[in-house]
């Protein structure tokens, strides 16, 4: 429990930064950039559990591992899309979302 | 106005403009960099919130780790100078009203809800020592499983990573 700040101005912030990130993943034409919008989408979610954790059940501290292990995940896929964005790189030149359509038909 | 509440609007204001700035900014590299302010800004509303380890965490791996990977992939995929064209209208447009239809609607939702802490019970302190044991432990308040799933998953993405990008020895390189 935070002195002056409930529990509610926290979600909203995190409830924002979640559909930013989809509004930016559908804006957005590259990969890199969809990329950083995924990031956003998943710091609010774990800024979500932390907030659960400290308001609500601040006996035990599962939301505080679900964030360490949506940590590990974030890097995990990070490391994967950055490799397969290199690969699409060195096959057509471009990172284009429209235009990565080989493996559609 | 307490300094807790002052940091929390600072901090909140920081991370919905850059968050913002992060899905328009033109400049690929300058998104990067927003993208890592925003971050900061979430290891300081974990300090806020008394969670050191997690916001240690946080900054080394996301501000340092993923961050710094994300920018060596832009500089390797693209020209730094390169400048995005607008989007399409239409895109804009649904992107937009995903923003105001969903997040209306989960606001409206979570703001009509009334959270209720559950009665008698104590805060314990989130220290390093209680941290290590539960991370590790196999009984109650145990989460032994999910790090050794988390170490798996790791070395796996690891491996893909590796094998996605290496260069084929026996083909000539027709490509690059």
């Amino acid at each position: 429990m935070i002195q002056g700040i409930s529990i509610y101005h926290f979600l909203i912030v995190s409830t924002l930064m979640f559909f930013i990130g989809i509004a930016g993943f559908i804006i957005r034409q590259n990969l890199i950039t969809i990329l950083l919008a995924v990031e956003l989408i998943l710091n609010s979610v774990a800024i979500n559990f932390l907030v659960f954790n400290r308001y609500l059940y601040p006996d035990r501290l599962q939301g505080h591992f679900f964030s360490l292990f949506i940590v590990g995940v974030a890097a995990a896929e990070a490391s994967v899309a950055i490799a397969l964005i290199i690969n699409i790189y060195r096959r057509i030149h471009n990172i284009e979302a429209d235009n990565v359509n080989e493996m559609k038909y | 106005m307490t300094l807790n509440v002052l940091m929390f609007y600072l901090l909140s204001g920081i991370i919905l403009t850059f968050s913002v700035l992060t899905i328009t900014s033109r400049r690929m590299l300058r998104a990067a960099v927003y993208l890592l302010f925003v971050l900061v800004a979430t290891a300081g509303f974990y300090f806020l919130l008394n969670y050191q380890f997690l916001a240690a965490v946080q900054l080394t791996l996301y501000a340092g780790g993923i961050v710094v990977l994300i920018i060596f992939s832009i500089l390797l995929t693209s020209h730094i100078s390169h400048k995005f064209a607008k989007p399409a209208p239409w895109k804009l447009w649904m992107g937009v009203s995903v923003l105001a239809v969903g997040g209306a609607l989960t606001l409206w939702t979570l703001l009509s809800h009334d959270f209720v802490k559950s009665a008698g019970v104590k805060t314990v302190p989130v220290d390093m020592h209680l941290i290590g044991n539960q991370l590790l432990g196999m009984g109650k308040n145990g989460y032994v499983l999910s790090f050794e799933i988390i170490s798996i998953l790791l070395l796996a993405a690891m491996i893909a990573a590796i094998v996605s990008v290496k260069k084929e020895k026996n083909k000539k390189s027709e490509t690059l």
